[in-house]
């Protein structure tokens, strides 16, 4: 059976991997390449990188970033902020990127997630969701989490795999940096209305909180940043931990 | 020297790195000469199977192609295995190259998400090149949504999803991998090892 995954997500910001916490405050933690490869020894099943400049200059950074992790590390690699076009999307991709994941750009121009899956292939499409608990509902923000859509996370996660996105990178405003476990609501009512591998984002912050992520939603895998960045938890650590739970992992 | 074959399939760039990574010699090539010269040959592939048999046609790329496996050790990777079999039925049935017996089909895994994508465990069914120096459980990436049928003799290794997979198989000189051993860290590596023999230093 396949594997949960464990995804280590690097934000990008002038070639170095930058964190804040709830989207502001960064802080400079190392260069790319060197993290990826560390990753890769710790047994990560897949890394993210996220464009957090999204500027032209940015996404040419990015993908010499890109080019330069390709060479040593040999597992998949997500890239995403600021594309917005196909022929971006194709030039992360020839960079050596295997899928990207589109954020504000999917909302604001549905067609670029049909496009994308009809030239590339829905398998490199990620639709990345940022959601925020308003009035009773789960709300999309886009740009950074700065701006609210108006939209409902839900009935968004089922449109965009209709439009052909083969993956949801689902990230919950509400804890992301908190640190107190995924958001297993926001998790779970989307892993149930897709068919589509669903990516738990935002909130680890200890051992238990990734087997409860798959225990109690259909979450194909978790992603954390800055948890693994500072060295707090070692993807290996996380990997044995679910092991011992019985969840299926590659070790 | 390694030749990779090109023929606008996507994603090559991954399987000449983890070339070059392994210390081998590798050129990306369309042209007949260098790929005869060449040591050994991989046939990568992401796409689906009519596009990249009509884009190794109108390259001329078919004969070629056939000769060369008959000569020299031959390696297909994704789409690249598909295509060795007799033929495919993604979108309409279309014809391969023939190099192993068996046709390629759509996966049937009963309530599972289709593509199949992410890491799987092998089981090792044949000593060959591309499993001598991997063993049962080691875990490999796979992205598909169709798969190889095929006589239990030319089976490598299988895995599991919803049902057995055909995950690698061999026929003689000729090789091929369903998963990608190219962002299969170190197994993948080590399958790329396998294959390669003296040409890998690293």
């Amino acid at each position: 059976m396949v594997a949960k995954r464990i995804i280590p997500c690097l934000d990008v910001k002038g070639g170095r991997v930058v964190k804040g916490v709830n989207f502001v405050g960064l802080k400079d933690v190392g260069d790319p390449v060197e993290i990826a490869k560390q990753y890769e020894l710790q047994g990560a099943d897949e890394l993210c990188f996220l464009d957090i400049t999204a500027s032209h200059e940015g996404r040419e950074t990015m993908r010499e970033v890109v080019e330069r992790c390709a060479d040593v590390v040999f597992m998949p690699l997500t890239v995403g902020g600021g594309l917005k076009s196909v022929a971006e999307i194709k030039a992360v991709l020839r960079a050596g990127a295997d899928k990207v994941s589109l954020n504000s750009s999917a909302v604001k121009n549905e067609d670029l997630i049909s496009a994308g899956a009809d030239i590339f292939g829905k398998q490199c499409m990620v639709v990345a969701i940022d959601a925020k608990r308003v009035d009773g509902h789960f709300e999309v923000f886009i740009n950074g989490g700065r701006i609210p859509t108006g939209l409902d996370a839900i009935e968004w996660a089922v449109r965009a795999q209709k439009l052909g996105a083969g993956e949801l990178l689902v990230t919950s405003m509400d804890t992301d940096g908190v640190k107190n476990g995924y958001d297993i609501e926001l998790l779970d009512a989307i892993c149930r209305e897709v068919n589509i591998p669903v990516i738990a984002s935002g909130g680890a912050g200890k051992l238990e909180h990734f087997s409860e992520v798959f225990k109690k939603t259909g979450a194909d895998a978790a992603l954390a940043a800055s948890l693994f960045h500072y060295g707090e938890l070692k993807v290996r650590d996380v990997k044995e931990h679910l092991y011992k739970e019985g969840i299926s992992v590659r070790r | 020297m390694i030749a990779v074959i090109d023929y606008d399939a996507g994603n090559i760039q991954s399987v000449i790195k983890a070339v070059k990574y392994l210390g081998a010699n590798v050129i990306l090539t369309d042209k007949e000469d260098e790929i005869l010269a060449a040591d050994k040959i991989i046939l990568p592939g992401v796409g689906a199977f009519p596009a990249a048999m009509a884009s190794l046609k109108e390259k001329g790329l078919v004969s070629v192609i056939k000769r060369a496996a008959k000569e020299k050790p031959f390696l297909g990777i994704c789409l690249g295995m598909q295509i060795l079999f007799d033929r495919g039925f993604e979108f309409e049935e279309t014809e391969g190259l023939s190099l192993i017996p068996g046709e390629v089909r759509p996966i049937d895994a009963k309530g599972l998400k289709i593509p199949h994508m992410g890491w799987n465990s092998l089981e090792i069914r044949k000593d060959c090149a591309v499993t001598e120096r991997i063993k049962s459980g080691d875990f490999v990436y796979f992205v598909h949504s169709f798969a190889a049928k095929t006589d239990a003799k030319y089976i490598a290794s299988v895995t599991d999803y919803g049902g057995e997979i055909v995950a690698s198989v061999c026929n003689g000189n000729v090789f091929g991998t369903q998963f990608h051993p190219e962002k299969s860290g170190e197994t993948g590596l080590d399958i790329l090892r396998g294959f390669l023999g003296k040409e890998a230093t690293l």
